[in-house]
C-alpha cells in the first residue's frame, strides 16, 4: 500500500511583488521502506512541497491532496496534524544548529519530543531511550553526551542527534531536507550511512531532498527532478542517470564537473532559472532548453510515460520513444559541438 | 604554461589567541595554519582543498595579507611581503585580488554596480571620469555582464551574475594573481558551470594565476593544475591534480576521495567507502606527531611521536609530495587496515546498539 501520495499540489505565496507560484501541480508517491530523492536547484519548489505536506507553510495558498495512509494531511486540523507530525512523519533539516534549541540539553530535547507524543512515558524511561538512540546513531559515550548542549556537539554530531530525535518514535516516513549539505564529505558519508542503516533496520521510508546528484546516485531508489515548481522527470534511479528523457535532467548531469575531464569546458545550461511570479508560458524550461520547439513556448507538456516504461515519466514534448529521442540528442549535441 | 614562481610560502604559521578561564589569559592558541610551504607558478591554478577548519581560508587571507603572519615568509613576485605594513602593501594589492564565496555579502547592496566595480580605480587613484567609466564597462563586458547595467543595484542581479560582479571588481586593475575563496559554492550546478567556464576563459585570455579554494573535490579537480590538500593547518599532500585523484598517498586523501558521492549509480555501487571515525580534533590542542593519527587506519607509534615531513614518497615524482610515514601504495586496501597504536591515542567508534533494543523500548513506552 502506498504510504504517501501527493496529488496535484499547488502552493503560492502572496508577496508585495505578486503571487509567487512556488509549487505548480506536483504529484508523487512513496511506498513503505523506499527512498525517494527529490532534486532541483534553488527555487524549484522541492522544499516547499514537503514543508506544505507537513503543514509548515503558513500563509500560503494551497490546493491538492497529500494522502498519508489514506488520510489527507492538507485537510487535517492542527491537533490531528500534530499527532502525525513527529510520530509518524519525522523531518530533519539542513542546518542542525538552528533546528536544535541552543538553551536546552540535547537529551532534554529528545525527551521532550518523546513525552509530547507519549505523555505516560516516564522521564527516566524516555532518557534511557534517548541514550540508546544517540548510541544507535553512532555518538560516542552517549550516556555522558546526552547532557551536553548543542554547541558542544560538532556539525555531524548535531545532525546525528536530529536523526536520533526524528527516529525516536519509529516513524513510517522520514523527510530529510538537504540533511548533509552543511557537512563535510567525510561527515556526510557517516551521516548517510547512519540513515541507510536505520532505514534498513526499521523499514522507514525516506524522502531525501538534495541538490547533490552524487548523494542521489548513492541512496535513492526513485528520483523526481523539479524545476520552477513542476516535476520535469520522475524515474527509478538508474534510468534517470543513464537513459533520461528530459533536457533539464540531461543538462543538470552534463554540467557536473565530475562528468568532464580536467581542462575541458563544462557544459553549462545557458541563462537563469525563471521568475516564479511570472513563469514562462509553455514549458518552464523552454528559455534555456537546447531542444526548444515552437510548441514548447505556449503549450505546457504533461508529465507522461516515456520509453515504454510505466515508472519513467517526463514532462517534455520531445518524442517519447527511445530511438527518436536519442537521434534528436545526437543531432542537437552534434550541432552544438560544431558551433 | 607554468613558468616562473610568482608566489612562494615558507613555513607560514598563523595562530589565533583564544581566551580561556575566567581571567583573560591568552595562553591557548588556535593553530589555524601551522607551517605551510608551497610555491605557485605563473599562469597555473593551485587548488586548495580540505574540510571545514583545515585552515584553507586562513591561508588565503595570509597570502593576501588580510591577516598578519605569526611567523614564516611570503614572497610575491620577488618581493617579501610577509611583514609589509598596510600602506606598503597597497601598491601590491593591484597585482593580487580576491573573490569570495558569498555573492550577497561581498557586494554593498546600497551601491550601484558601476560604482562598486570602480572602487579599485578610486582607491589606487587611477583613471577618472569618462576614462574610469569606460574601463569599468570594459571589465563588465569581460565577465559577460551587460555594460548597460552600470547603474543597477546588486539586488537586481542573480547569484551567478553577482559572482561576475565580484570578478569584474577583482579584474578591474588587471592583477596577476586572483585568490578565489569558494567562488562557486553558493551557486546552483548549472550556474556553477557557467562561472567555472568563465574563470577558465579569463585565465587563458589574461594569463592569470589562480589560487582556488574549495571543499568540493570534483570542482577542484576540474579547475586545478596542482592541488594542495590540507588537514588541521598543515598540507597533507601536494601534487599535480591527476596524481592526487588517481593515486592518493595520504590515508586522509584516500578517505576523503572515497567519501565524495559519485553522480553515477554504477560507479557509486562499486566504490568502497572508507568511513573515518570521529570528527576533526580541535585545532587548539592538535594531536602530537602526525595530526591525522587518531583517525588514521594505518597509524603506528611513529605517527604519534613524529610529525612526517612533506616530501616525495613511495617512488613518486618530486612534484608529488606527501606528509605521511606510511603512504598508501596503489591498490592497497585501507578498509581492512587497523591502527597499531595505543587505544587512548585513537578516536574509537562507539559500540553499536541494535535496532531491536530501541524498538523494544518504543514498544514498552507504547500504551
Amino acid at each position: 500500500m502506498t504510504l504517501l501520495e501527493v496529488r496535484d499540489l499547488h502552493v503560492s505565496f502572496p508577496t508585495i511583488d505578486g503571487l509567487v507560484q512556488a509549487v505548480r501541480g506536483v504529484s508523487f508517491s512513496i511506498e513503505p521502506g523506499q527512498t525517494l530523492g527529490i532534486v532541483g536547484e534553488s527555487g524549484s519548489g522541492k522544499s516547499v512541497s514537503t514543508q506544505t505536506i507537513m503543514g509548515l507553510t503558513r500563509g500560503a495558498e494551497i490546493s491538492g491532496q497529500a494522502l498519508f495512509n489514506g488520510q489527507d494531511l492538507l485537510t487535517m486540523t492542527d491537533a490531528e496534524l500534530r499527532a502525525v507530525r513527529g510520530a509518524q512523519i519525522a523531518m530533519i533539516f539542513q542546518d542542525p544548529l538552528s533546528s536544535l534549541h541552543p538553551y536546552y540539553r540535547v537529551g532534554w530535547q529528545i525527551i521532550e519530543m518523546i513525552q509530547a507524543h507519549e505523555p505516560h512515558t516516564s522521564k527516566s524511561a524516555a532518557k534511557k531511550r534517548a541514550v540508546d538512540l544517540l548510541r544507535l546513531v553512532g555518538i560516542a559515550q552517549p550516556d555522558r553526551r546526552v547532557d551536553d548542549f548543542p554547541h558542544q556537539f560538532s556539525g555531524g554530531m548535531r545532525q546525528r542527534a536530529m536523526i536520533a530525535m526524528a527516529m525516536a518514535l519509529n516513524p513510517a516516513l522520514l523527510v530529510a531536507d538537504e540533511p548533509t549539505t552543511a557537512l563535510d564529505v567525510t561527515v556526510q558519508a557517516q551521516v548517510l550511512r547512519v540513515v541507510e542503516r536505520l532505514q534498513h533496520e526499521f523499514g522507514t521510508a525516506v524522502i531525501l531532498i538534495t541538490h547533490d546528484l552524487g548523494v542521489i546516485a548513492e541512496v535513492a531508489d526513485d528520483v523526481i527532478v523539479m524545476y520552477a515548481g513542476k516535476v520535469m522527470e520522475a524515474a527509478p534511479r538508474d534510468p534517470l542517470f543513464y537513459a533520461n528523457h528530459h533536457p533539464y535532467t540531461e543538462g543538470l548531469l552534463a554540467s557536473l564537473p565530475a562528468y568532464t575531464g580536467g581542462g575541458e569546458r563544462l557544459k553549462s545550461i545557458a541563462g537563469q532559472p525563471p521568475s516564479l511570479i511570472n513563469p514562462p508560458s509553455g514549458c518552464p524550461f523552454n528559455p534555456r532548453c537546447m531542444y526548444v520547439m515552437d510548441r514548447c513556448r505556449d503549450q505546457v507538456p504533461p508529465l507522461e510515460k516515456v520509453y515504454e516504461d510505466p515508472n519513467h515519466r517526463s514532462a517534455c514534448w520531445l518524442p517519447h520513444t527511445k530511438a527518436e529521442r536519442e537521434s534528436i540528442r545526437d543531432q542537437v549535441t552534434g550541432v552544438a559541438v560544431a558551433r | 604554461m607554468s613558468g616562473d614562481v610568482i608566489l612562494s610560502l615558507t613555513d607560514v604559521v598563523k595562530h589565533f589567541p583564544v581566551q580561556s578561564g575566567s581571567i583573560r589569559r591568552n595562553k591557548d592558541v588556535v593553530h589555524a595554519v601551522d607551517g605551510v610551504t608551497l610555491e605557485v607558478r605563473h599562469g597555473e591554478t593551485l587548488g586548495l582543498v580540505g574540510e571545514t577548519g583545515c585552515g584553507k581560508s586562513t591561508l588565503a587571507r595570509c597570502i593576501t595579507r588580510l591577516f598578519d603572519l605569526t611567523s614564516g615568509q611570503i614572497v610575491f613576485d620577488g618581493k617579501d611581503i610577509s611583514t609589509l605594513k598596510a600602506r606598503d602593501m597597497r601598491p601590491l594589492r593591484r597585482e593580487m585580488q580576491m573573490i569570495f564565496q558569498d555573492p550577497y555579502g561581498s557586494l554593498n547592496p546600497k551601491r550601484r554596480v558601476g560604482s562598486i566595480i570602480s572602487d579599485p580605480f578610486a582607491i589606487h587613484g587611477l583613471a577618472s571620469g569618462a576614462e574610469r567609466k569606460r574601463r569599468v564597462q570594459e571589465a563588465m563586458e569581460l565577465v559577460g555582464l551587460n555594460p548597460e547595467h552600470y547603474n543597477r543595484f546588486p539586488a537586481e542581479f542573480s547569484g551567478g551574475q553577482r559572482q561576475r560582479i565580484g570578478l569584474a571588481r577583482a579584474l578591474a586593475l588587471k592583477p596577476k594573481l586572483i585568490v578565489c575563496d569558494e567562488p562557486v559554492s553558493a551557486l546552483d550546478v548549472s550556474i556553477q558551470a557557467q562561472v567555472l567556464n568563465l574563470l577558465a576563459d579569463l585565465q587563458s585570455q589574461l594569463g592569470l594565476t589562480y589560487i582556488f579554494i574549495s571543499h568540493d573535490l570534483s570542482v577542484v579537480r576540474h579547475v586545478s593544475d596542482r592541488v594542495a590538500l590540507m588537514y588541521l593547518g598543515k598540507i597533507a599532500e601536494l601534487s599535480p591534480s591527476e596524481d592526487l585523484y588517481e593515486k592518493p598517498r595520504h590515508p586522509y586523501a584516500n578517505a576523503l576521495l572515497s567519501a565524495v558521492p559519485t553522480p553515477d549509480p554504477a560507479e557509486a555501487a562499486k566504490k568502497k567507502k572508507i568511513i573515518l571515525v570521529g570528527d576533526v580534533p580541535s585545532p587548539v590542542h592538535p594531536p602530537s606527531g602526525c595530526r591525522f593519527h587518531p583517525r588514521c587506519p594505518k597509524a603506528q607509534q611513529l605517527c604519534v611521536d613524529e610529525d612526517p615531513e612533506l616530501v616525495a614518497r613511495a617512488g613518486d615524482q618530486p612534484s608529488h609530495l606527501t606528509a605521511c610515514h606510511f603512504p598508501v601504495k596503489s591498490a592497497e586496501e585501507l578498509i581492512t587496515a587497523t591502527p597499531q597504536i595505543a587505544e587512548h591515542e585513537r578516536i574509537v567508534e562507539p559500540e553499536a546498539v541494535s535496532a531491536e533494543t530501541v524498538s523494544e523500548l518504543i514498544e514498552k513506552g507504547a500504551p
